[in-house]
């Protein structure tokens, strides 16, 4: 088996010192120009004074991203779980077949019959005469039977790169389709050129959202404490998980953006009292625009993790100064605790000091930590996929981010008060009387605040990166996505996919957090990784062990293992 | 569903409604076929010039059916370079991936965007090499798969001719056999290599991603990973003595075997796909000729225990109804092999367009008839659509029938790409007399599983 080593805390001296090493490994296989790019987005962590990251930069071509395109973060993220818009890609096959249900939101029909278009992938399928002469007809035609077939709420239409390039003017085409059709037709730019990574497509998403659906429905639900859930996309199961825990707290949610909703409760989202946000990044442009115009302030919560949510939950009842909500939450909170203990508790016992790194998304590279802080696990590194500085390092950057050309092509859409809607959720002094009490609205304080010193913070990782920082830094699990899922596990590492969650889940909430501690237990420590042995224990660095405490046992091995290889018909490799 | 035209005139034939957009598509986008086929060559990273999101789609897509890691580089188009052309994104991309990778080979594959933009490939690439070519520079290939046109398929025999094309050299003939195995699995092309080395034949096999996309664990950690057709072995394709290439569909193809023929006078032997009995029979056959010996008995042994299963499990497969689906060559090949089990293919369909399926499907099976649906350009939902009065007992292809096979309540027997809802799509063997017995013993045992389950009382003998 592998050889167990219990390393002595290392001098802080020495962990800048070695984080920064690892840095510099990473960095040397660059040509100087891309060396100097990098350099800007691989930083070592200092919690009490952030450094600034070169976050949302284009991916310097030929180097392996991670990153997606704006079509991926418009159809694919924010809008493609809205189960009964039927969604029609404007191109070439490829790109709608791609984001054929590949996300794993899931949707549950409220009654029989509901509908749901999830299962369905709609092209156009542009072909060269599309291509050249125009594909606007094909469009339309294809909108009108759409419509003859299904009569939805309402058709959506996303541009892939060919379409702006030959000048489709999708939105003309969904304004005449909206009249004569009568049903609501909207459309979005969102070619796969456009903008840095999926983040893009995200915001494009968001104004879209904004435009054409929110406010369309004023009769809201009736709900003592009403919310509505954003940049929550029930990957398998989040977000039920969660509303499940906000029922039990007599909490409703209206509309999870985008998560297992309905376009009419994506209509009526302006009719809460709070925007509570789980993805900042994906979002938070919806959030600021509601806000704007309706007067509905938000706050950023976390249910991933159960002590994250069960700050999320107290936050929420702090909001609405109720007592009887209070007091529902803690007594929520105390049971979820309570049944999570065993669980949570065996496997600490087995996890605890265990190294995991995080590279994903825009938001669960962070939330993700919470989760194994619960199980006593440290982060060692980190890193978004297509986040921007204010996810890493705060809000609080926000005036100080220069807007480059990419950001630029996306527009900023001006957003007043609505003249009848607007209605402050809190006048100002109850505003100011939760701040002083400790309350923050809009309170995103990003990853890097929250991770330790030196850590190691990398935006956009690349192949080559995770490759070095399996050799030198030896993390015992990864969190990422597939494109990285099965380098890693070919290295002995265990990988677990946050996009995806290996077709798991939920892992939101108190029932989440049981969930995924206990996945991570099993990947952590199931017998098949003895069969591999990671290539940093071949190198000659780990004979040269360190210096152990005398009071700690010997480690077993200094010398590496052999590989196993199982006998043909033979039992498992015993321990 | 009120959209007129149907295809079919007769009332009590099965229809489906015409539609203008692609609805659940059977079919993928051509640069994926030419990112697979060039990951099957050794050293060689497959690079997009376009947009990083193709790159990252196709990626997720090989990936989740071969669970197996995939690079595919990009030249990261931006607005700008949308406008104004991507040659300096180009040049960027192609000297990081060399410096990162250390490939024997860079090949590039076009995309929507680039294409589109109408880029000047022939100069992008004349720039470059002016600029970067040194002693020791890597192979640099490209080949055009707008998506636009063509699907999948057509991106991986257009890639593999494009391999061929740049890389092929003439000489003196030699016993060498090309083989030119079109879309399979890496358990189809380990295997070929296994029959070629038992007819002590050379070959090339061409793409080979056999370990490449389907790898042991590793020890030192490969940047790009081991195997595939070693690029010597392209060399010496063009001194061979004949070319095999899989797929009818070819006939009205620009091939590699086709290219061969017209540039080095190598006789270009079109075969199937060899699924099934005759189909196998004729690459056998054509081994045979070439090696100038006989079947190494091992092979026959497998067709006598192929045929032998066929008569043990008549019974339990003849007059069964199967709707068979994927690309066009795939789908002759597997109708043609349930056709000589007594399987009657009741809809062969595939989302390609070449024109060529009915003709393909009548020169396997002269004896089809009206009781079998021919439909090329379908998507599934109009399989669906006609699949409600065909009544299959089964269908098979690739993951894609899962939601079909579910409505219809019958068993989805897995094959092709892509398989993502089961392990091991890429160890599914199709090819040869073993592929055929390992096809048939699943959709046996998937028709008595049925019969079992939905019997009242559950006999264990059957």
């Amino acid at each position: 088996m592998a050889p167990e080593i219990t390393p002595l805390p290392i001098a802080p001296e020495a962990a800048a010192t070695e984080a920064k090493a690892t840095i510099d490994k990473m960095l040397k296989a660059y040509p100087a120009k891309t060396a100097r790019k990098r350099a800007k987005q691989l930083l070592v962590n200092d919690p009490e004074a952030i450094p600034q990251i070169g976050a949302n930069t284009r991916t310097i071509p030929g180097i392996m991203t991670q990153r997606g395109c704006t079509y991926a973060g418009c159809r694919g993220v924010v809008i493609g779980p809205i189960s009964d818009i039927l969604h029609i890609t404007h191109g070439p096959i490829g790109c709608g077949y791609y984001s054929w249900l590949t996300r794993r939101n899931l949707v549950r029909p409220r009654h029989a019959g509901d509908t749901n278009y999830l299962q369905y992938a709609m092209s156009t399928d542009m072909m060269e005469e599309q291509i050249i002469f125009g594909g606007e007809k094909k469009l339309r035609q294809a909108i009108r039977e759409a419509f003859d077939i299904f009569h939805p709420k309402a058709i959506s239409i996303y541009s892939t790169c060919p379409v702006g390039l030959i000048g489709d003017d999708v939105h003309a085409v969904a304004r005449e389709m909206k009249e004569e059709l009568g049903i609501n037709v909207f459309a979005f730019s969102c070619e796969g050129y456009k903008g840095v990574s999926q983040s893009a497509g995200h915001h494009i998403a968001n104004n879209g959202v904004f435009k054409h659906m929110i406010g369309r429905l004023d009769e809201g639900d009736k709900a003592e404490f009403n919310i509505n859930l954003l940049g929550e996309y029930n990957i398998g199961g989040d977000a039920w998980a969660i509303d499940e825990v906000l029922r039990k707290c007599g909490i409703h949610v209206t509309a999870t953006l985008s998560g297992d909703v309905t376009y009419d409760q994506v209509c009526k989202a302006h009719t809460v009292d709070l925007n509570t946000v789980m993805c900042h990044r994906s979002i938070n442009y919806m959030a600021e625009m509601m806000e704007k115009k309706y007067g509905i302030p938000w706050i950023k919560v976390n249910f991933v993790g159960a002590e994250a949510t069960a700050k999320s939950l107290r936050k929420i009842a702090a909001f609405f100064e109720s007592k009887k909500l209070t007091d529902r939450v803690e007594e929520v909170i105390a049971e979820g605790m309570a049944k999570l203990k065993p669980v949570r508790d065996a496997v600490t016992a087995r996890c605890k000091g265990k190294k995991a790194a995080l590279f994903v998304g825009g938001s669960r590279a962070h939330s993700y930590q919470h989760l194994f802080a619960d199980i006593g696990m440290e982060t060692i590194a980190a890193g978004y996929e297509f986040a921007h500085r204010d996810d890493y390092e705060g809000r609080a950057v926000l005036p100080t981010i220069k807007v480059d050309a990419d950001s630029r092509n996306i527009e900023e859409i001006t957003v007043e008060q609505d003249p009848v809607r607007y209605n402050p959720r809190k006048t100002p002094e109850q505003t100011k009387a939760l701040e002083e009490g400790g309350f923050s609205f809009k309170d995103y304080t990003g990853m890097m605040s929250e991770m330790k010193k030196n850590a190691l913070v990398i935006d956009d990782i690349s192949h080559h990166e995770i490759e070095k920082l399996i050799e030198l830094r030896h993390p015992d699990i990864i969190c990422s996505g597939i494109k990285d899922k099965f380098i890693i596990e070919k290295m002995g590492i265990p990988c677990k996919q946050l996009h995806s969650y290996d077709y798991g889940g939920p892992y939101t909430a108190f029932e989440g957090a049981a969930n995924f501690y206990q996945e991570i237990d099993r990947m952590l420590h199931t017998k098949v990784w003895k069969y591999v042995v990671p290539s940093w224990m071949k190198e000659p660095q780990l004979q040269a062990t360190p210096i152990y405490n005398p009071k700690e046992p010997k480690p077993k091995a200094a010398a590496p293992a052999p590989v196993r290889k199982p006998e043909a018909g033979g039992e498992a490799i015993p321990e | 569903m009120n959209v007129t035209s149907a295809i079919d005139n007769e009332l009590d034939e099965p229809r489906f409604n015409h539609c203008t957009a692609t609805r659940n598509a059977c079919k993928l986008c051509t640069p994926l076929g030419a990112c697979l086929v060039f990951r099957g060559i050794e050293g060689t990273i497959p690079f997009l010039h376009g947009s990083q999101g193709c790159s990252t789609y196709i990626r997720r897509y090989l990936i989740s059916h071969f669970r197996e890691p995939i690079d595919i580089a990009a030249s990261n188009f931006s607005e700008e370079s949308a406008v104004f052309g991507g040659a300096s994104n180009f040049k960027a991309g192609v000297s990081n991936v060399i410096r990162q990778y250390q490939p024997k080979m860079v090949a590039v594959a076009t995309t929507c965007l680039s294409e589109t933009i109408g880029e000047d490939m022939d100069r992008i690439f004349h720039d470059y090499l002016k600029e970067s070519w040194h002693e020791g520079h890597p192979h640099l290939i490209k080949v055009s798969t707008p998506s636009y046109s063509g699907t999948h398929i057509d991106g991986f025999h257009a890639a593999v001719r494009a391999a061929v094309a740049a890389l092929a050299l003439p000489g003196d003939r030699t016993r060498r056999v090309n083989l030119f195995p079109g879309m399979v699995s890496a358990a189809d092309l380990r295997h070929l290599k296994e029959i070629a080395d038992d007819f002590g034949l050379p070959y090339t096999l061409l793409p080979d991603y056999s370990e490449s996309m389907d790898g042991e664990t590793w020890s030192e950690y490969e940047k790009l990973q081991s195997g595939g057709t070693p690029i010597e072995a392209i060399h010496a394709a063009g001194c061979a003595q004949c070319s095999l290439e899989f797929g009818r569909t070819l006939a009205d193809f620009p091939s590699a075997g086709r290219f061969l023929e017209e540039r080095f006078n190598i006789p270009n032997r079109r075969l199937g796909l060899p699924i099934g009995l005759r189909e196998t029979d004729a690459l056998f056959e054509a081994l045979e000729a070439a090696s100038g010996l006989p079947t190494p008995a091992k092979y026959n042994k497998e067709r006598g225990r192929l045929v032998d299963a066929l008569i043990d499990g008549h019974k339990y497969v003849f007059e069964k109804r199967a709707i068979v689906y994927g690309e066009e060559d795939l789908v002759t090949g597997l109708a043609a092999f349930l056709a000589e089990t007594g399987i009657l293919p009741v809809l062969c369909a595939s989302g390609g367009k070449s024109g060529r399926l009915e003709r393909n499907l009548r020169e396997v099976l002269p004896m089809l008839d009206e009781r079998t649906r021919i439909h090329d350009g379908i998507d599934f939902a109009q399989i669906a659509e006609l699949a409600e009065s065909l009544k299959p007992d089964f269908i098979i292809g690739n993951s894609k029938g899962y939601a079909l096979a579910r409505k219809l309540g019958v068993p989805l027997i897995r094959v092709g790409f892509p398989i993502h809802d089961r392990i091991g799509g890429q160890r599914i063997l199709h090819l040869g007399y073993r592929g055929a017995q390992a096809l048939y013993d699943t959709i046996v045992n998937a028709l008595l599983d049925v019969k079992q389950t939905s019997s009242p009382i559950g006999y264990s003998y059957l």
